[in-house]
C-alpha cells in the first residue's frame, strides 16, 4: 500500500514537472498551431545555465531558478523574433524540418561546450533525502517540485483567466483577424507568450536535472513527451494538458515500476490509441480548428 | 484540342523518357566501374536514395508528413535480417521480396491511423508507430538480439550464383539493379491516373473528393506501397551490411530522411537520388572537419534550407545548369523543379 503511495506521489511530481516543462509547447503547438520540435532545447538551456551558476559559481539553487528562467525566455524572445517569426504562415512541413534543424544544432552545441555526460546540479542540504508521512515515503526535493508546479499551475490559469493579457491571448488564439482588429497587437501577445512558454520550458529544465537526468540528447530524448501532453491533453485550456502531464507522469512512473520489461510501450500504445479515439486530444475542442 | 486531351497531352509528354534521365542513370552505372574502391559507400547512398524515394512517393506526391518512416525500414531490415539468419528464405531476391511484404502489411495495418487526422496528428502517430516498434525490438532481445542486433548474418549468393564480396561490388550492382527496377516502377505508378489523382489530394483533398477521387482510398494504396519501398530499403542495408541493430528505428534516421527529401526536392523521383548523393557528401565533409559535432552543420543545412525557401534553394541551384541547356537544347529542354509545397 505504502510502495502503490510513493508511486504516487512520485508519478505527481514527475507529471508536475513535465507540466512546466511542456506548458508552453501547449501554447505555440495547441493554440498558434506552431509545430515546435525544438522546445526540449529551450528547457536544455535553462537546466545548462542553473548548472553552471550552481555548480561553477557558487550560486543558491533557488537563487539560480529564476535565472534559468530568464535566460530561456530570452533566448526564446531573441529566436521568436528573428527566425520564428517568418515561418508562423508556412507548411507544417517547413516548421517540422526547421525546428528539427534548430534541435540538432542545439545538441551538438551543447556537446561542444559542456560534454557529453549527464550533469548533476549541487541541491542543497535541505532538498535532499525523503522524510516518512505514516509510512510514505516524501522525498524532499519531489515534493518541492510539486509545490512549485502547483503553485505556477494556479498562477498560470489566474492569469489566463483574470488579467487582461489572459483575454488578450485567448481573444488572439480564438480568432487573430479579429483580435487584431479590436486593436489587439497580435504578434506581441504571440511573442510573449512564446517567451514566456520557453522560460517555463527552462525553470523546468532547471528542475528536472535530477529526475529526468540532463545531457545534451535531452531534447531528442524527452520531445515526444512533451507532443504526447500537448496533442492528448489538447490545447482548448490549462487544464487539459495538465491533466494529461499527470496522466503520463503517473502512467510512466507505475509502468516502470510495475511492468519494467515493457518500457515505453505502455505509454506510445496509450497515445496512438488516444489519438486515433479523440484526434484532437483527450480534453480537446470537439470541433477541428 | 479539348481540354481533356490537352490534359492527357501534357501528361503523357512529362511521362516520356528525357535525354537527361537516360544520361542520369548511365552516369550511375558508370560510377560503379569508375570508382572500384568506393563500392561502400556507394552502396550506402543507393539504400538511401531507394529509402528517400518512398518517403518522396507520400510526401512529395500524396502530402502525407510522417516523422516515423523508419519503422518500415526497420521492418524490412529486421525481416530480411532474420530470414538470413534462420535460413527460412536463403535465395537474397526472395528474401528482398518478402521483407518488403513484411513491412507493406505493416504499412496497410497503419495506414488507417495515419488518414485519420490532421498533420499534428499525422506526425505524431507515424511518430509513436516508429517509437513503438523500436521499443518492442528492444523488449523481444531474444528474437531480435535487444541492443546487441542481429549477429552472425550470412548471405547466401544472388540467385545462388553471385556471392557478395567484401569489397561490395555485388553488393553495389545488386542494389542498383534493385533501386532501377523500383524506380521504374515508381515512375510509372507517378505518371499513371492513380499518381495524377494522389496530387489533386495533395493540392486539396476536398476538392479531390468533389471530383470524385475515393481520397483515403487512394492514400491507403500509395502509404502501402511507400512502406513496400522502405522495408525493401531496410533489407538491402541488412543483406548488404549483414548487420541489423536497433537504430533502424531511431527518430534521427527518420530525421535525417526529410532532410535528404528537402535537399533533393520533393514531388519528383530524382529529388530522392539526388538528394542522397548530396546528403551522404555533406555528411562525409562535416565529419571530417568536425568528427564529433557535424550534427550542428546537418541543422544548420535544415534551418538555411527552410529559411531560405526550398523553391528559391531549388531555383538557386539550377540556374547555370538551365543557362546551359538552354543554350545547347532550347528552350524547351529547361530542368525545372515542379511545385513541391508539401
Amino acid at each position: 500500500m505504502t510502495a502503490i503511495l510513493t508511486n504516487l506521489f512520485d508519478g505527481v511530481a514527475y507529471g508536475m514537472l513535465l507540466f512546466v516543462l511542456a506548458c508552453g509547447l501547449a501554447v505555440t503547438l495547441g493554440l498558434m498551431n506552431f509545430v515546435n520540435l525544438a522546445h526540449g532545447a529551450f528547457a536544455m538551456a535553462g537546466g545548462y545555465v542553473c548548472m553552471v551558476l550552481v555548480n561553477r559559481m557558487g550560486w543558491p539553487f533557488f537563487a539560480a531558478l529564476p535565472l534559468a528562467f530568464v535566460s530561456s525566455a530570452a533566448i526564446g524572445i531573441a529566436l521568436e523574433r528573428t527566425l520564428y517569426r517568418h515561418l508562423y504562415t508556412r507548411s507544417h512541413l517547413d516548421q517540422v524540418l526547421f525546428t528539427i534543424g534548430l534541435t540538432f544544432m542545439s545538441v551538438a552545441a551543447v556537446d561542444y561546450i559542456q560534454g557529453s555526460s549527464r550533469v548533476f546540479i549541487n541541491l542543497p542540504a535541505a532538498l535532499q533525502g525523503q522524510f516518512d508521512v505514516f509510512g510514505v515515503g516524501i522525498g524532499r526535493y519531489r515534493l518541492m517540485i510539486i509545490v512549485i508546479c502547483g503553485l505556477l499551475t494556479i498562477g498560470l490559469q489566474m492569469v489566463l483567466a483574470k488579467t487582461r493579457f489572459g483575454s488578450r491571448l485567448r481573444a488572439a488564439v480564438d480568432d487573430p483577424r479579429a483580435a487584431s482588429g479590436l486593436g489587439i497587437n497580435v504578434p506581441q501577445v504571440f511573442a510573449f507568450t512564446f517567451a514566456f512558454g520557453c522560460g517555463l520550458a527552462g525553470l523546468g529544465g532547471a528542475l528536472s536535472a535530477e529526475i529526468l537526468g540532463l545531457d545534451p540528447y535531452f531534447p531528442l530524448k524527452f520531445m515526444i513527451y512533451f507532443l504526447i501532453v500537448v496533442t492528448v491533453g489538447g490545447s482548448s485550456s490549462i487544464t487539459g494538458p495538465f491533466l494529461a502531464s499527470l496522466l503520463l507522469g503517473i502512467g510512466d512512473v507505475a509502468g516502470k515500476y510495475y511492468v519494467p520489461k515493457m518500457g515505453p510501450f505502455v505509454i506510445y500504445t496509450m497515445m496512438i490509441v488516444i489519438l486515433i479515439w479523440r484526434p484532437n486530444g483527450l480534453f480537446g475542442r470537439t470541433a477541428a480548428r | 484540342m479539348t481540354a481533356a486531351s490537352d490534359v492527357g497531352f501534357h501528361a503523357q509528354r512529362q511521362a516520356r523518357w528525357h535525354y537527361g534521365e537516360v544520361a542520369f542513370w548511365l552516369m550511375v552505372l558508370a560510377c560503379g566501374f569508375l570508382f572500384p574502391t568506393r563500392y561502400l559507400i556507394m552502396t550506402d547512398i543507393l539504400r538511401l536514395a531507394l529509402f528517400t524515394m518512398s518517403l518522396d512517393l507520400i510526401l512529395g506526391y500524396a502530402g502525407i508528413v510522417s516523422l516515423g518512416h523508419a519503422a518500415f525500414f526497420g521492418v524490412g531490415a529486421y525481416a530480411a535480417g532474420l530470414l538470413a539468419l534462420h535460413g527460412i528464405i536463403n535465395e537474397p531476391v526472395l528474401a528482398l521480396i518478402v521483407a518488403g511484404l513484411a513491412a507493406m502489411v505493416l504499412g496497410f495495418a497503419t495506414s488507417f491511423l495515419v488518414i485519420r487526422g490532421v498533420d499534428l496528428t499525422r506526425l505524431m502517430v507515424t511518430l509513436g508507430i516508429a517509437l513503438l516498434l523500436e521499443a518492442l525490438a528492444e523488449r523481444f532481445s531474444n528474437i531480435t538480439g535487444g541492443t546487441d542486433g542481429l549477429q552472425g548474418i550470412e548471405m547466401q549468393p544472388i540467385f545462388g550464383e553471385i556471392p557478395f564480396d567484401m569489397f561490395g561490388k555485388a553488393g553495389f550492382f545488386y542494389s542498383l539493379a534493385v533501386l532501377f527496377v523500383l524506380f521504374l516502377f515508381a515512375r510509372r505508378v507517378v505518371h499513371s491516373p492513380f499518381g495524377l489523382s494522389l496530387r489533386a489530394i495533395k493540392n486539396n483533398p476536398l476538392r479531390a473528393a468533389a471530383i470524385g477521387i475515393p481520397v483515403n482510398r487512394r492514400l491507403i494504396a500509395i502509404y502501402t506501397l511507400a512502406a513496400f519501398y522502405a522495408g525493401i530499403a531496410g533489407a538491402l542495408f541488412t543483406q548488404t551490411t549483414a548487420i541489423a541493430s536497433l537504430d533502424v528505428f531511431a527518430f534521427e534516421r527518420s530525421a535525417d530522411l526529410m532532410l535528404v527529401l528537402v535537399i533533393g526536392g520533393t514531388g519528383y523521383l530524382y529529388g530522392g537520388l539526388i538528394g542522397a548523393v548530396v546528403f551522404r557528401m555533406l555528411q562525409e565533409l562535416f565529419s571530417t572537419i568536425t568528427p564529433q559535432y557535424w550534427q550542428f552543420w546537418i541543422g544548420l543545412v535544415l534551418v538555411v534550407i527552410v529559411l531560405v525557401g526550398r523553391q528559391r534553394l531549388h531555383r538557386w541551384v539550377l540556374y547555370v545548369p538551365n543557362l546551359i541547356i538552354r543554350q545547347v537544347a532550347g528552350r524547351k529542354a529547361v530542368v525545372a523543379v515542379p511545385e513541391s509545397d508539401a
